[in-house]
């Protein structure tokens, strides 16, 4: 653990120098995350006050991104909208991520009836794609603002991910299980949580890993999705999936920089995301080299 | 073969029925009541009574598992209920819009096909090559763009140049053929391209691991021509994976296209669901997450006997039965 710990410096070089990609997606990341956290002192206005005097403007030096139809700087709004994309996506990638593999874990662990029961469930939740799921859960939760925060929406991008986890940290757990330091452990008497979380899950770190990257740029897509069906984030919160919504749709033949700009952005987080869950799936598992 | 049929449709009554228990009891965990908001959505101010001469009429006032039973046997004579929120029978309402969501997803299918195989086979064929990395950068970038914006970034490209625009209504293929084609190949290029991407990706790898088979080895010393070596033994063997990707993300487009239908408003089965999850119409939510269940259960039958199909040594019924 210490020299895990001690060597992560150099192993994020490592990383750089192998997965050339990754470390480009990872610096990617970085300056959206950097961007999303100062967004004050970054953006170059107000994400939210209206200024007739400049509606629908094009791209220029004033506006980067040209202004939406209630002439709110496209550009800050983007980056605000970092903010809401990855702070509900971490959230919610974060938590579906651990509770799937905490399934997964213990379904691989237990076994038998256990196992049978909860592979059953999710089997029937894995027929459906995740933005099924997701507004499944929407209807049941509607809009539950907790502390401002929307749980209902966080809930809605937390559960269609848990089963898809659970399944692929089951597969893995079930090869440690077998392995003979697992069988000590238990004869040692350990404690079924004991074993499952000291045990088994420092081996299950690097699926869960490369399961959260991928898992966070699915939260962006879904999080996008639901708040340009409006049933996500809803205005005056700078969100991307709704800033292509609205007023984007009934003015994109005059301003298309409204559609162009915070579909980039979407699409641009989802690709780092994406491209860091591949590289690192590469990196940790020499055996998926291609 | 038709005693396996016969013994996976069985195998999948287990599976519909969990579907239905969750879907049921989780709908009405949360008391958020449907009849409430239709009725006092708009601000208006209902006496009680009104409320529950409503909830009356709709069963909500029975005992759950009295709804759940009700909704069970309606189920069996092909009966899901009326929607809470017009009024019309749930089956009505989905077998309107079934169609455009079929061709749709059917189309895109066939797009995502013809784009993926070619690529996917050219890229394991070209392993580091160029074109291995440009479709690394093309699939990757498909993953990743929201089919919606992709479908707007197409109707801003033809407003801008045809002038063109989406029509109000679906033209129905059968009246205008021409014109329901010309409408409906827009939002299945948009979702065909991450289809693409999907499927590129899956066939790219299968490929890979078939050509370090022995047997293409052999093909290879024997002096077979490269043409048939691909086209004969690599493909045909790569294409197993394939077709279960084809099938499952078929299947799961139904339901999945519900963001690029708000886009080119098409009234098809996914702007159906978002109006029933708006309006927490919860009769109507769950028959369309059963017809979803059905669908993808029926395309994972139909993927197994595919394989049968192009994998001779698979061969259902015998072992079984």
């Amino acid at each position: 653990m210490i020299a895990a710990m001690a060597s992560r410096g150099s192993s994020v070089l490592s990383f750089a120098r192998q997965q050339p990609l990754g470390a480009i997606s990872l610096l990617l990341i970085l300056i959206m995350f950097f961007a999303g956290v100062f967004a004050e002192r970054v953006a170059p206005y107000h994400p939210e006050v209206i200024d007739f005097t400049s509606i629908l403007q094009g791209p220029s030096s004033a506006h980067w991104a040209g202004t939406d139809a209630f002439g709110r700087d496209i550009l800050t709004r983007i980056i605000y909208g970092a903010r809401t994309a990855l702070l509900i996506s971490l959230v919610s990638s974060l938590l579906g991520c651990t509770l799937g593999a905490i399934l997964g874990a213990s379904s691989a662990y237990f076994g038998g009836r256990i196992d049978y029961a909860i592979q059953r469930v999710v089997d029937i939740l894995l027929s459906f794609p995740l933005i099924v799921l997701a507004l499944v859960v929407v209807a049941i939760m509607g809009r539950t603002l907790v502390f401002g925060i929307d749980i209902g929406l966080i809930a809605a991008i937390t559960i269609p991910i848990i089963p898809q986890v659970a399944r692929v940290i089951r597969s893995s757990a079930l090869s440690i299980r077998r392995m003979s330091y697992v069988e000590a452990a238990r004869v040692a008497g350990y404690s079924n949580t004991r074993v499952i979380f000291r045990h088994m899950a420092p081996n299950l770190v690097a699926p869960y890993l490369v399961l959260l990257s991928v898992y966070m740029s699915q939260a962006i897509l879904l999080e996008a999705s639901l708040s340009f069906l409006g049933l996500g984030v809803s205005e005056p919160t700078p969100a991307w999936g709704l800033m292509l919504a609205g007023s984007a749709t009934e003015f994109f033949a005059q301003a298309p920089w409204m559609v162009i700009f915070p579909g980039l952005a979407i699409s641009l987080a989802v690709f780092a995301f994406n491209l860091l869950g591949d590289s690192l799936r590469d990196w940790l598992d020499p055996r998926f080299r291609t | 073969m038709l005693n396996y049929i016969a013994y996976r449709l069985l195998l999948t009554i287990p599976t519909l029925l969990g579907a239905a228990v969750i879907t049921f009891f989780l709908l009405r965990v949360i008391p958020g009541d449907v009849v409430a908001v239709k009725l006092t959505g708009d601000g208006a101010i209902v006496s009680q009574a009104v409320i529950d001469a409503e909830r009356a009429r709709l069963g909500l006032d029975k005992a759950l598992i009295y709804q759940f039973s009700d909704w069970m046997l309606g189920l069996l004579q092909f009966d899901m209920g009326r929607s809470m929120w017009t009024g019309r029978p749930v089956i009505v309402e989905i077998s309107q819009r079934f169609w455009t969501t079929f061709q749709v997803a059917l189309m895109s299918t066939a797009i995502g096909v013809l784009i993926a195989v070619p690529l996917g086979t050219l890229s394991a064929l070209k392993r580091g090559g160029a074109i291995d990395y440009a479709t690394r950068i093309f699939t990757m970038a498909g993953l990743s763009v929201p089919g919606f914006w992709v479908g707007m970034l197409i109707l801003i490209w033809l407003l801008q140049t045809y002038g063109w625009q989406p029509p109000i209504t679906t033209i129905p293929f059968i009246s205008d053929p021409a014109g329901n084609l010309s409408q409906l190949i827009w939002p299945a290029l948009a979702v065909g391209y991450r289809f693409s991407a999907v499927l590129a990706r899956i066939i790219r790898s299968t490929v890979l691991e078939v050509l370090g088979e022995d047997y293409i080895r052999t093909a290879r010393a024997k002096g077979l021509v490269p043409r048939i070596i691909i086209g004969r033994h690599a493909l045909r063997n790569a294409l197993l994976p394939a077709i279960t990707v084809i099938g499952l993300e078929f299947a799961f487009l139904f339901g999945g296209l519900v963001v690029t239908e708000q886009v080119f408003n098409l009234n098809g089965l996914g702007k159906l669901f978002v109006q029933a999850v708006a309006n927490r119409d919860f009769i109507m939510i769950q028959g369309m997450v059963m017809l979803f269940a059905v669908i993808y259960i029926f395309a994972n039958l139909v993927v197994d006997l595919l394989y049968a199909v192009f994998d001779p040594r698979i061969r259902y019924g015998t072992a079984e039965a």
